[in-house]
């Protein structure tokens, strides 16, 4: 099936960067509506300030949400072990993090349908739990791919999970959901401080400003952490690039420091890290600036550099095995057969695309601030 | 080597979360096709009332929408939580087109829904228009990827199981799509999902005519719930016949037990309109039949049977036996060295297709190659589905279905002489039928998934395997935290719902 230009390698390390993509587009779009709920009580005190937060992504924060969705489809279609033992392996997390975005979509439609205070409060609430869970949750399980997560394989290769919630609680992992915390806190911010009138605005800004200096400290510290004593893994057998998707077949060594292997390597991968340092530093400086579009743009940068660095300290891994780290599962030895590969990227290279065409259509005719005034015409949510 | 734990409380966390998923995901589909007709008439026509009426409809459609789209994502987890290694063993197949509804169509439904509601007064006329057909399109899009992978669990084509990657790897795209079951299954969801919005706009009008609110708004909604209604029942019936019929190809031993068909008919067989069935007596008391019936709808023909229960368990055997030397040849395969010895190879490749068989014996030993005699009549048995359940679930949602059909006729017949106000006992009808379509919508799903045990993915992988290897503790933490966050999440909808309707097109500005 695979063709000679289009080898099962090569449809590995796509699907790897499809992976990457929509997770980034994740990130930058949906980040910000996450980042705002996180927020949007502490920068609206009253409730037509929180209305007008809200009315800022309420339009458009369902499609947002389903660059997780259809990440969770991809990793399913194109790393069905990956989808397998990263899910029940965090079996817990990932119920939590179902239930935040189960808080949303109703939270979000449910909480304008009635005036009484105690019934928007109560809203107020679960949309605040709704954006901040997942931001925090998603960083503590991605630090998780880095510590590895206890899996194995038996005959049958049924995967054998055996974490706990308490598993996801090592200190690097919540150094990990203070980085995705604040990375999409300052990113929701950003936009609020763009999209939102005054007085909505300028505490925006002071609080994506904030978020900006705790992200860069996080994600330094983060840095010294892998290069120093932080154990990594690498490959030291032999793998076969194109060989059949049986994650059994290898020896893994783990090493404190292996993480920044990839960066030795290929050093141009450094430019993941300084795009998210500078994208940090830049959102600081342009926000001061009053320039929140541009600050906006930096801190879609910094989603991109830093998922980018995760993803390029990482390769080939996709989720290290801490209890048999030989297990361990990487791009060469965990993917779909070529041919789902395949289809699924001719799927991918058409459709994707049309989505980015049609929700920039939807922005487009979005644009503007909501203010104070403007959201009194269909204030009430009916 | 298997929790039966974590397999009972997975199964039911799935059976709950899907029957409540099930619930909103049906009414979004009808309603969005009321929106687009709605809309399509004020954009024809330009008579406001008809804006008017997609507004006020469209506010039901939106708390429902929400409904459906927080519990779907719950339904896309599980499969990795808990059902891990059926994600493992088919995710290469079933994986691909739950990415391709996300790709093509939950993106666009999803996207432009927010424009439904926010966008009146940004974009002209027919973009709006066009937008309310793009979310209609969207989530029947939808409706169709998902029933195309559940097309795939009832009838698995296009796919070989390879003992290199130990799972199920796609061999042919084209028959997943085209999965006869597949579009049957889609067809006769999709016009549920019409029925129950028809039957929600008609009962809800019919509540505003016996108030004598409305009245404008509310006999022109019932006029198109009754011509959609009409013909979309019509459909959900006739081509639930046709889901019948390719049952009866594939799935032999569900409609032998929704029929409660102990033992082989001389053909053609008869329909059991009504009867007690007795699993353990294998027989069905006091059953009225009607002759010839089954077989006609079965095998659409009068000389070929219809297999009974009895002649499925032994034809189950066989392949459980033929299922033992795959299984055996394949422990072998995984030991020796690649590339294999040819013979092992020929030998795996002439049982591989009843591989799955085989695996039903792990519920019974840890070792299928070695079963006994008696291990594998247990797994043959095993193949059974609940009978009473199908047998009754089944006679009920036909009986409503009918029903149905009636209701819409005398709906349609009032509405064509604009008779409604005359006719209160018909109102009263139509008003309480409401709680009818979910009742009807439900019991299709346990015959459809219920009816589908033991298997997963029939022939191929059964349900208990499927299941994660977690701790027990986990999934009741995750079943009970379900339930009570579901719970507390219906009683909001319904008196959302409720306040909504008694509010009505007056009460929430929608009034002329």
């Amino acid at each position: 099936m695979s063709s000679a230009w289009l080898d099962y390698a090569t449809l590995r390390v796509i699907w790897w960067l499809i992976l990457g993509v929509l997770l980034i587009g994740f990130a930058i779009s949906d980040g910000f509506d996450l980042g705002l709920g996180a927020s949007f009580t502490f920068l609206g005190r009253t409730d037509a300030e929180r209305r007008a937060l809200l009315s800022s992504v309420e339009p458009v924060w369902e499609g947002n949400q389903v660059w997780f969705v259809l990440g969770g489809g991809c990793a399913f279609a194109a790393w069905p072990l990956l989808y397998a033992t990263a899910f029940s392996g965090l079996y817990l997390a990932m119920f939590l993090v179902l239930v935040a975005l189960i808080l949303r979509p109703v939270g979000f439609t449910f909480r304008g349908k009635l005036a009484h205070r105690r019934w928007r409060t109560a809203w107020d609430i679960a949309l605040t739990l709704g954006g901040g869970m997942p931001a925090l949750l998603l960083g503590i399980g991605f630090a998780n791919l880095f510590l590895g997560v206890p899996f194995e394989f038996d005959r049958m290769q049924r995967p054998i999970v055996t974490g706990s919630f308490f598993n996801l609680l090592h200190p690097f992992a919540l150094l990990g959901g203070v980085i995705s915390f604040s990375m999409l806190v300052m990113h929701g911010n950003a936009y609020a401080a763009l999209k939102v009138g005054e007085p909505m605005a300028s505490r925006a800004r002071t609080v994506a400003q904030f978020a900006s200096a705790v992200f860069l400290a996080a994600f330094l510290g983060a840095g010294i952490w892998v290069s120093s004593t932080l154990a990594g893994y690498e490959v030291t057998s032999a793998m076969d690039h194109a060989g059949p998707s049986d994650p059994t077949h290898k020896t893994v060594a783990v090493v404190a420091g292996a993480w920044l292997d990839n960066f030795h390597t290929w050093p141009w991968m450094w430019a993941a890290p300084v795009c998210a340092v500078l994208g940090a530093v830049g959102a600081h400086l342009l926000l001061r600036l009053q320039r929140p579009g541009a600050a906006f743009m930096a801190s879609a940068l910094v989603q991109a550099g830093t998922i980018l660095t995760g993803g390029f300290a990482l390769f080939p891994f996709l989720l290290p095995s801490s209890t048999r780290p030989d297990q361990s599962l990487t791009v060469w030895d965990a993917s779909s057969s070529a041919k789902t590969l395949l289809i699924m990227l001719a799927a991918a290279l058409v459709f994707l695309p049309v989505i980015i065409a049609y929700t920039a259509w939807v922005f487009r005719i979005l644009r503007g601030r909501v203010t104070l005034e403007n959201i009194e015409d269909h204030g009430g949510g009916y | 080597m298997i929790d039966f734990d974590v397999v009972t409380l997975s199964r039911l966390q799935f059976a709950l979360t899907a029957l409540y998923h099930f619930l909103f995901v049906p009414l979004t589909l009808g309603l969005s096709m009321f929106l687009l007709i709605m809309e399509s008439v004020y954009v024809m026509t330009g008579r406001d009332i008809w804006k008017r009426m997609t507004q006020f409809w469209g506010v039901l459609f939106g708390i429902n929408f929400a409904m459906g789209v927080a519990t779907g994502i719950t339904m896309e987890f599980q499969f990795g939580t808990n059902w891990a290694y059926y994600a493992h063993y088919v995710g290469d197949i079933f994986g691909a087109p739950l990415a391709l509804e996300g790709l093509i169509a939950f993106f666009l439904e999803s996207t432009f829904v927010g424009l439904f509601f926010f966008g009146w007064n940004k974009v002209s006329k027919i973009t709006h228009l066009l937008i309310t057909a793009l979310v209609a399109l969207g989530s029947s899009l939808s409706a169709l990827w998902i029933l195309i992978a559940n097309g795939w669990m009832q009838h698995p084509v296009g796919a070989q199981f390879n003992y290199h990657t130990m799972r199920m790897e796609l061999t042919s795209f084209s028959e997943v799509l085209f999965n006869p079951v597949a579009q049957a299954k889609f067809v006769h969801t999709i016009a549920a999902g019409y029925v129950m919005g028809s039957i929600f706009v008609l009962s809800i009008s019919a509540w505003y005519l016996l108030r004598g609110r409305n009245v404008a708004i509310a006999k022109r909604s019932m006029a198109v719930a009754a011509s959609f209604g009409l013909a979309c029942s019509i459909s959900v019936v006739v081509l639930g016949d046709e889901s019948g019929y390719l049952d009866g190809e594939d799935q032999k031993m569900k409609v032998a037990a929704i029929e409660a068909e102990w033992t082989t008919e001389a053909p053609p067989a008869s329909f059991t309109v009504f009867g007690f069935p007795d699993v353990r007596a294998r027989v069905t008391h006091a059953a009225v039949k009607v002759p010839w019936l089954l077989g006609l709808i079965a095998t659409r023909s009068i000389d070929r049977p219809v297999l009974g229960i009895d002649d499925l368990v032994a034809r189950a055997r066989s392949r459980i036996v033929a299922g033992i030397e795959a299984y055996s040849a394949l422990q072998l395969l995984r030991a020796s060295p690649d590339p294999p010895d040819a013979a092992l190879l020929r030998r795996f490749q002439a049982h591989q297709a009843d591989l799955g068989y085989a695996l039903l014996l792990l519920r019974f030993t840890d070792d299928p190659a070695a079963a006994t005699s008696k291990q594998i009549d247990a797994a043959a048995g095993s193949t059974v589905p609940n009978v009473p359940v199908l047998f009754w679930c089944f006679r009920l949602m036909v009986g409503l279905g009918l029903f149905f059909i009636a209701l819409f006729a005398t709906a349609f017949y009032l509405a064509t002489r604009h008779r409604f106000e005359r006719h209160p006992w018909f109102l009263k009808l139509a008003f309480f039928s409401l709680p009818l379509p979910w009742i009807a919508i439900e019991v299709g799903w346990i015959v459809a998934e219920y009816g589908r045990q033991p298997w997963a993915v029939d022939g191929v992988l059964p349900t208990f395997l499927g299941v994660s290897r977690t701790s027990v503790g986990n999934v009741w933490a995750s079943l009970l935290g379900f339930v009570i966050f579901y719970s507390a999440l219906a009683v909001v909808d319904a008196f959302l719902l409720v306040r909504t309707i008694r509010r009505g097109p007056d009460g929430l500005g929608f009034a002329s």
